[in-house]
């Protein structure tokens, strides 16, 4: 599971809106298997941040580098845009916070997940609809379900519909925008530990911005701390939890009860 | 001792800077050193705030280590990546902590059994090691498919037990894992102990029980010789 490279390896990642830091100086390598947590304040950048490795914003300076297939390490940024869309396709996927911004609400689950099959060349309409099915059982959604389209699903469920409608394509990296943001506490639990599954079954990479020190404790093998667009922290989750060296990160764990 | 030691902890200093209490410094130690061979259970002493966890815990790898080395397996923890340190927590350094940290909604027998799958064992066998455990540590069997959120804290505990023996790490920490139980659950754990130790395992303790410490301990290692103005 540990390759010879790191999966992403960013160096200087730098995004300003105008004269406002969106994140600056962003340096990091996520090896393969490895989940990485972005914790920080409101605005400190994180949707910034993850939206520059996700190639959905062009970063002012900086290099992404993925190691991919069948080449090897390449810097993302420099890709011609088709090739970019279609590593986004194959090997990557991106979890949004609202399910909204991640689902197609107007098409049925079944073709939610299976659309992402035909992007990336599935045909075959029954072995489209087998995988869809397969899925949907993954993130607990019920087979008979699948005609259903997602405004008639809960937010716990539109949200396990979005994951399944990324990671049927077998990605290697996931980003996740507050996977687990706005959904009641049983139903975090419950796709807590539908990520663990799965991360341990596919050895998959994952960026996961989220605002919960207890989802990122549980999740997390490595953290990221921001502020202000900078990264102030960095390192092993329990180290960066229960030794904090910078005063916001102290500050930050000192004002949650238990993590 | 015999063959070479499992863990080595060289000249290591710790302090705690706290930023938000106006930047006041606890110096905690300045030149702590030990060494645990295999089949050796060394157990921690010293008083109260003498620095015993922050030892324990700059070798489980959660606290930073300030100054000094410290070596598991070979492996040298100040500085590591996360991922060495994940890697030797998974094969090699195993840790009973004294509170159960899981996710939610995961059963009691999962929880035990997660350390095998992460090695790659297949989910029946890790199971039914992870069963025979936990029927060792006497927790009923109506309670394997709950999760132990809802335990009281002994049973809490003897998951967390089971789950830091469940895999033969050759490395293993324990804080206090007699604490909070029965006569006969507090047999059970010092018998498993003495089992780990005699299948060659290096084990560094902390025990406030001391006819605990006396019967599993082969020897002491007084953390106050570690700290500043000693
Ligand atoms: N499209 C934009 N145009 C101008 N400024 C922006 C834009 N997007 C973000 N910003 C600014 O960049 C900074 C970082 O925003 P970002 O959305 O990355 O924060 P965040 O850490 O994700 O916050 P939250 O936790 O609230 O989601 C903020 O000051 C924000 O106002
Ligand atoms: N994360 C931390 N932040 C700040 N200070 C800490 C931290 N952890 C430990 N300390 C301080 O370090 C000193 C040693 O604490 P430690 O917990 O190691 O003592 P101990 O020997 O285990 O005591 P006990 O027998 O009471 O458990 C104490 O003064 C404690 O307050
Ligand atoms: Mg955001
Ligand atoms: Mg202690």
């Amino acid at each position: 599971m540990t390759g010879a490279h790191p999966l992403l390896s960013v160096r200087d990642l730098t995004k300003s809106y105008g004269t406002r830091r969106g994140c600056a100086d962003v340096a990091f390598d996520l090896w393969p298997g490895e989940v990485m947590g972005i914790v920080g304040e409101s605005g400190s950048g994180k949707s910034t941040l993850l939206g520059c490795l996700a190639g959905h914003i062009p970063p002012d300076t900086g290099r992404v580098v993925f190691d991919t297939r069948a080449e090897g390490p390449r810097d993302v940024l420099a890709m011609a845009e088709p090739e970019r869309r279609m590593l986004a396709r194959t090997d990557w996927a991106f979890v949004h916070q609202n399910p909204r911004d991640g689902l197609r609400m107007g098409v049925s689950a079944g073709g939610n997940v299976g659309e992402r099959l035909m992007a990336v060349g599935a045909r075959h309409y029954g072995q489209i609809r087998a995988q869809a099915v397969d899925w949907l059982g993954r993130v607990e959604i019920a087979a008979d379900r699948i005609d259903d389209k997602p405004r008639q699903f809960s937010g716990g469920m539109q949200q396990r519909l979005q994951i399944a409608r990324n990671l049927v394509t077998g990605p290697r990296l996931v980003f996740m925008d507050e996977p687990t943001g706005g959904l009641d506490v049983s139903v975090q639990a419950r796709l807590l530990d539908l990520l663990r599954g799965l991360v341990r079954q596919m050895g998959l990479s994952a960026v996961i911005v989220t605002h919960d020190l207890a989802v990122v404790r549980l999740l997390a093998d490595r953290l990221m701390v921001m502020k202000d667009g900078l990264v102030v922290e960095q390192g092993l989750t329990d180290q960066v939890l229960d030794d904090p060296q910078h005063p916001y990160t102290q500050l930050l764990v000192s004002s949650v009860l238990q993590a | 001792m015999t063959g070479a030691a499992m863990i080595v902890v060289r000249d290591v200093a710790k302090r705690f800077t706290l930023h938000n209490q106006g930047g006041a410094v606890l110096e905690v130690m300045a030149a702590a050193s030990l060494r645990v061979g295999p089949g050796e259970c060394v157990g921690l002493v010293g008083a109260s705030g003498a620095g015993k966890s922050t030892l324990m815990r700059m070798i489980w790898g959660n606290y930073r280590i300030d100054a000094g080395s410290i070596r598991v397996a070979g492996v040298e923890l100040a500085g590591a990546e996360p991922r060495q340190v994940i890697a030797l927590r998974r094969a090699t350094l195993g840790h009973v902590s004294q509170f159960l940290r899981v996710v939610p909604r995961v059963p009691a027998l999962d929880v035990v059994a997660e350390p095998l799958l992460s090695l790659g064992m297949d989910q029946d066998r890790a199971r039914a090691q992870a069963a025979a455990l936990l029927a060792r540590l006497n927790i009923p069997e109506r309670l394997w498919p709950l999760s132990p959120t809802t335990f009281s804290g002994g049973e809490q505990q003897r998951v967390n037990i089971a789950r830091g023996f469940v895999h033969p790490w050759p490395v293993l920490l324990l804080d206090e894992p007699t604490a909070s139980l029965d006569a006969a659950n507090r047999e059970v754990v010092l018998s498993l102990i003495e089992e780990a130790r005699t299948r060659g395992a290096a084990i560094l303790g902390i025990f406030h029980d001391e006819a605990a410490r006396a019967r599993v301990c082969t020897r002491l290692v007084d953390v106050s010789g570690f700290a500043v103005a000693a």
